[in-house]
């Protein structure tokens, strides 16, 4: 058990270089923006 | 000293986010999309070393004591840095801290695009005057005028056709005010239900409209064709009607908001990450109301569950474009907004304010992040004249035309503006190559990017700013949530969903 950092996410956003890249997302900003690029506020469909 | 971490020459400002939000002290691995707490000592050692890389100063481990000392914080020994530093060597040999960034790979994209999703301009008029609307005030700086039902039935089979292998295709009916065109509207989504029917793909349609004419007939109908719809609401009465008048100067608040709530309690299960159909209300914050977390508070009190709120995107001539001095106010009100989320998650009044939704076992892969948002390639907006457009706010602006629907290739865009939208991405942007929010933001909006600069790669430095303010409150929403629900650690590969 750590003492001083709790891990509360793992993730391995890199590796998804090899498997992602598909296309099949959803425009970013179709939705709820209009006037940002919201990647970072969307799903993958996978 | 920092090869006893294994990380001689690697910089952390940029990949990893050490910071701290109300009582939690973060640190967001940038390349894993990893997310740590950290006790006050691992922080402020962090915090130590960062400064000392920046400084160029040689780092032992009585250095970072003394900065940490110097800096008014605790006292360590050698042995607690020791343990500090097994704890991240762990975690560095799991890749989950200072892990590196992936490998640059190239952006690969067929010579002709593969355009998925268009945004039909149906309605280069509108009933309200919008101080701020970048489409002046509807029109786009040409005439007020409708697409007639040849030109978007062209725009349909467009889309349908450049979208090549992908089966889903996105329509988004915009204005000016969409509404204004409803019986092209229409018929659009029936030409459209069944020319990709036919060809065995679906289109997704959303509209986006002020409300106005949001009467239980077209109510009715969006919840009958399963249309998502986007809904403009600035907030409080006065903050609405300063910016959201009619053309005779009057507020549009009393007129749209009773539609806008009755249409919003009709689609209870939206998703918050806009996927399916949906709802979402959004609105535009100014100079003139920094304490917009007010306005969404008060959407949220009014029954709304799905808000936005934009920054707007004005010019220093523009009396609401924000000043010197508003970022500090803009920041407290993103602080505030994420407390008062959380407190009213806890009480079961819980509501979604986009910009902290961080799908952070879900979200979007490597590659996407890297090329945003597909303007130019695979998203394109198309005028009433049925020219072709980077996206809706390039609209009007003839250098970035990139081609017409009437053309007699309509697919053969205009390659060299085509080009330049596909090479913005984020490694093409130097400041966003040391930006620790570059997968997030990726890069930021073409179009305030292009209208700051006037280049394509370089950014509009304030939205920034906006951005990694929205992104450290969302991570801090995110563990919150986490905590709550006293769910295990989160991992991509099993997701693990609180």
């Amino acid at each position: 058990m750590a003492k001083h950092i709790q891990t509360i996410v793992k993730a391995n956003l890199s590796a998804t270089v090899k498997t992602g890249g598909c296309g099949q997302c959803q425009t970013s900003c179709q939705s709820a923006c209009k006037t940002s690029c919201t990647v970072g506020n969307q799903v993958c469909v996978k | 000293m920092l090869n006893l971490l294994n990380i001689e020459g690697y910089r952390i400002k940029g990949n990893v986010h050490c910071y701290r939000q109300g009582d939690l002290l973060i640190a967001h691995d940038v390349n894993s999309g990893s997310l740590h707490l950290l006790d006050e000592r691992t922080f402020n050692v962090l915090k130590a070393i960062e400064d000392l890389q920046e400084g160029k100063e040689k780092i032992t481990l009585q250095r970072i004591i003394h900065v940490v000392a110097k800096a008014g914080k605790s006292t360590l020994t050698e042995e607690e840095l020791s343990e500090i530093f097994e704890e991240m060597k762990e975690l560095r040999k799991e890749r989950t801290l200072f892990s590196e960034e992936a490998e640059v790979v190239t952006l690969n994209y067929p010579e002709k695009p593969i355009v998925k999703a268009i945004c039909l301009h149906v309605a280069h008029d509108c009933n309200l005057r919008c101080e701020y609307c970048f489409a002046g005030t509807g029109s786009f700086g040409g005439s007020r005028t409708l697409m007639d039902l040849e030109t978007g039935k062209k725009g349909i089979d467009f889309v349908l056709e450049s979208s090549g292998h992908r089966d889903h295709c996105e329509v988004d009916f915009f204005g000016g005010e969409p509404l204004l065109n409803f019986g092209v509207v229409k018929a659009l989504v029936e030409y459209g239900r069944k020319a990709g029917a036919d060809q065995g793909k679906t289109i997704k349609f959303t509209l986006t409209t002020n409300g106005v004419l949001l009467n239980q007939e077209i109510q009715n109908y969006l919840e009958q064709e399963d249309i998502s719809v986007v809904l403009s609401l600035d907030g409080r009465p006065e903050v609405h009607d300063r910016m959201r008048p009619y053309a005779d100067g009057r507020g549009s608040y009393a007129k749209v908001t009773p539609l806008i709530k009755q249409f919003a309690t009709k689609r209870p299960e939206s998703s918050p990450y806009a996927t399916g159909t949906y709802y979402y209300v959004r609105g535009t914050y100014t100079h003139f109301n920094l304490d917009f977390d007010r306005d969404v508070l008060h959407m949220a009190d009014l029954g709304i569950k799905l808000i936005s709120m934009e920054p707007v995107v004005a010019g220093p001539e523009d009396a609401y474009a924000f000043q010197e001095g508003d970022l500090d106010k803009i920041r407290e009100a993103y602080d505030r907004l994420g407390e008062e989320l959380l407190l009213r998650r806890a009480q079961d009044r819980e509501f979604n304010f986009f910009h902290f939704n961080v799908a952070l076992d879900q979200g979007p892969c490597l590659i996407k992040r890297l090329s945003g948002c597909g303007a130019g390639h695979e998203y394109v907006a198309i005028s009433p004249e049925g020219d072709l457009y980077p996206c809706h706010q390039f609209v009007g602006q003839e250098a970035y035309k990139i081609g017409s629907l009437y053309d007699e290739n309509p697919h053969q865009l205009k390659s060299e503006v085509v080009q330049d939208f596909r090479s913005a991405n984020v490694y093409a942007k130097s400041t966003c190559q040391e930006c620790w929010a570059r997968f997030t933001c990726s890069g930021g909006c073409h179009a305030a990017n292009v209208a700051f600069t006037q280049k394509l790669t370089e950014v509009y430095t304030l939205g920034c700013e906006l951005q990694k303010k929205r992104l450290e409150v969302a991570l801090y929403v995110k563990i919150k949530e986490i905590q709550q629900n006293h769910c295990p650690v989160t991992a991509v590969a099993k997701e693990v969903r609180c």
